[in-house]
């Protein structure tokens, strides 16, 4: 058994390394990981990886953007590291190494952040610890970069974190808008005064915030009816 | 050599703690001057902030207030920086902005320095007080500056480390800041009661501010915190006030 | 003593794990479609709680926190490490996860039958992260209150998980539309149980 797998570990550079050369950079196999997790497999809606973020932060637009480019960072670099360790790493231990990788490249960033871009870090800083514990870093390191070459795990770990930032903005899109009328935070629906003379547009029609939206339970409600919706259109992922 | 085997996988552990250690010791201690920077003169901006100065005039135009112009002009507008103790004395011993309340407030209160910093503007005093509470989530920080009678808030700032973004976050905004202008920390009759953070109908109460809505314990914490600090600080205000009135 | 059971019973129902701060949510969707196997995830998320929270209590109180030294010696009391925190943390929680694997195996072969893969998935829930953030946060008195903590807050990560999956078996009988069956319903029907959940948050017990 051992045997066997460490012939599969020296033997796999070389397979690769001819299918490099004949592949383009961009060839069908690859734009598919870009693409694949846009829909067919979304992160959040398909593969179920880091819904608690998803969740935690959507209220409004802007947190909401902030946190999937820092998990975009963090997956794609985490991705690339793994993947060139990968034939190193021992295997009883992998999953200690990986979240060590994780989370020293958070803390980096974050400390990073700290001392040259002190007015994004103050934005992140909340969601430092909950880009470690996002699902969508580890489960991407054990499903793809612990068996696939570099650049395919770079590709991997744009499309995942593209898929779940496209989730997060419609969710916290929709939160935003009729949970306090606003987009990135600029009054969209009209201003809404103390007292109805000095409500404008909407507002002055009579028009409330649904409040319910802003409470964290409606961000759970949202991903369920976005998951109805994309299975209403793409069938195949209906579950029996 | 045998990836399974248990030499390797303990070198590698090794290998791997001293990398991943002295990375993030280097860049923990190489950066640690920059962010304590960033931190004192956010803390200087914070202050500025509260007497209502949010732009400075640089070579005739006027120019927002950034960390980098709040140091520049701290000491062209703070004047005094003191420390005192539970009872309303000075203690000359300590210096007053690089006392810490988060350390500060688990201490006993007899044990414990408030800092006050007392600035001037258009000729005008102001007497700024750092705040420090609990919020939902986590901590909730900020300033409140009193003019001199030691009763009418002329400005204050908020910040939050976790709090809800939408809801409790909404402590920082600009326009819940403004609801604390002109209200008092003294009823009628001079006695201290705080600012009462409510949900709705503070409309003509001068010790009482309109809540964020949904925002209820975030809020209190708001309310607790000022009522809180300020407390700690009557006994100089008793003194101070006494003084004035010998002065005129 | 009261304050043990305060703590106890606000960590299950007024702060719990998946209803007040959806923590775990990833492995919570992912292993409840049958009661058996969530009873199996929720009693190693229990154990894993109970173990990691007072063991980076112990680690946070004498080795991280500013001043946190200084029972070495005086000279460094003031060394500041807590920025490693997360990566110490997490490392106690994945070595912990993986050294009860190896005593289950080695000790109860049966239950590690019925746990085995359910184990190392136990290390990636964000729940026991944030169980030991929380701990860090809540800054509490001694041990005793942070293994208190732990374990409630196990408690109240599995009752969710056994209800949502005792929901599941049942909802299988249902006439559910069919682009909603399996996880769309799930979110729905977790939504729904938040929402029911948040009337816990107006108890105030001290």
């Amino acid at each position: 058994m051992e045997n066997k797998e460490n012939k599969n570990s020296k033997k796999a550079p070389v397979v690769l390394f001819v299918a490099k050369e004949k592949e383009p950079l961009f060839s069908k196999q690859n734009r598919k990981l870009l693409s694949d997790p846009l829909d067919d497999d979304n992160p959040i809606t398909v593969q179920v990886l880091g819904i608690c973020s998803a969740l935690a932060i959507t209220v409004q637009l802007e947190p909401a953007v902030v946190m999937a480019m820092a998990v975009m960072a963090v997956v794609t670099f985490s991705n690339l590291i793994v993947s060139l360790l990968r034939n190193l790493i021992p295997n009883r231990i992998r999953i200690i190494v990986q979240l060590v990788i994780v989370a020293a490249l958070v803390i980096l960033v974050d400390q990073v952040l700290k001392a040259f871009a002190y007015d994004v870090s103050k934005q992140l800083s909340v969601f430092v610890g909950l880009i470690i514990t996002n699902c969508i870093v580890m489960g991407r390191l054990e499903a793809f970069a612990l068996g696939n070459g570099p650049w395919k795990s770079v590709l991997d770990g744009i499309g995942n974190s593209v898929g779940y930032a496209v989730i997060l903005i419609i969710v916290a899109f929709f939160r935003e808008l009729l949970g306090s009328g606003k987009l990135f935070g600029i009054e969209v629906l009209g201003h809404k005064g103390v007292t109805m003379a000095e409500s404008t547009r909407l507002y002055a029609l009579g028009y409330e915030n649904n409040g319910l939206m802003l409470l964290s339970p409606m961000a759970l409600i949202l991903v369920g009816i976005i998951i109805w919706a994309q299975r209403a259109r793409n069938r195949k992922l209906i579950e029996n | 050599m045998n990836r399974d085997s248990n030499a390797y996988t303990f070198i590698f552990a090794i290998v791997m703690v001293l990398i991943v250690a002295s990375a993030l010791a280097f860049t923990a201690v190489s950066l640690k001057p920059m962010q304590d920077d960033n931190i004192r003169k956010e803390k200087m901006q914070n202050i500025l902030f509260t007497i209502g100065l949010d732009s400075v005039e640089v070579n005739g135009a006027k120019e927002p207030l950034t960390r980098d112009l709040a140091q520049e002009n701290y000491s062209k507008y703070v004047k005094e920086q003191i420390s005192l103790k539970a009872d309303g004395t000075v203690d000359a011993s300590v210096d007053a902005f690089k006392l810490d309340l988060t350390s500060e407030i688990k201490k006993p209160v007899d044990e414990q320095r408030f800092p006050l910093f007392i600035a001037e503007k258009d000729g005008a005093k102001f007497y700024i007080i750092p705040l420090r509470g609990a919020g939902l989530w986590d901590a909730i920080w900020g300033y409140i500056s009193l003019d001199d009678d030691l009763n009418t808030i002329k400005g204050v700032v908020f910040d939050h480390k976790g709090e809800t973004p939408g809801l409790g976050a909404e402590i920082t905004q600009t326009w819940f800041q403004q609801r604390f202008h002109d209200k008092a920390i003294n009823d009628e009759d001079g006695n201290f009661v705080g600012i009462t953070v409510m949900k709705g109908g503070s409309q003509g109460n001068d010790n009482a501010v309109d809540a964020i809505s949904g925002a209820t314990i975030t809020s209190r914490g708001v309310e607790n915190m000022i009522k809180e600090r300020l407390d700690h600080y009557l006994a100089y205000f008793k003194k101070e006030k006494s003084e004035m009135a010998l002065n005129n | 003593m009261q304050e043990y059971f305060s703590l106890f019973v606000k960590s299950i129902f007024i702060d719990n794990m998946i209803f007040a701060y959806f923590l775990g949510m990833c492995s919570y969707l992912a292993v409840s479609k049958s009661v058996k196997t969530a009873v199996g995830l929720g009693a190693a998320v229990i154990f894993v709680l109970f173990v990691t929270v007072p063991a980076n209590y112990m680690l946070d109180k004498y080795l991280l926190r500013p001043g946190a030294l200084s029972w070495l010696s005086e000279e460094y009391a003031s060394i500041d490490l807590s920025f490693l925190s997360f990566i110490m943390f997490i490392a106690v929680v994945a070595s912990m996860v993986q050294l009860v694997e190896m005593i289950v195996e080695k000790f109860a072969p049966a239950l590690y039958g019925a746990l085995g893969i359910f184990l190392p998935l136990i290390a990636v829930n964000c729940a026991i992260l944030g169980g030991s953030l929380f701990m860090q946060q809540k800054d509490f008195p001694n041990v005793g209150m942070a293994a208190t903590y732990g374990l409630g807050s196990g408690i109240g990560w599995f009752l969710a998980i056994l209800a949502i999956a005792a929901i599941r078996e049942k909802i299988t009988y249902s006439n559910v539309p069919g682009p909603l069956k399996g996880l769309g319903i799930t979110f729905i029907i977790t939504g729904l149980m938040a929402i029911g959940f948040m009337s816990f948050m107006g108890i105030s017990l001290d």
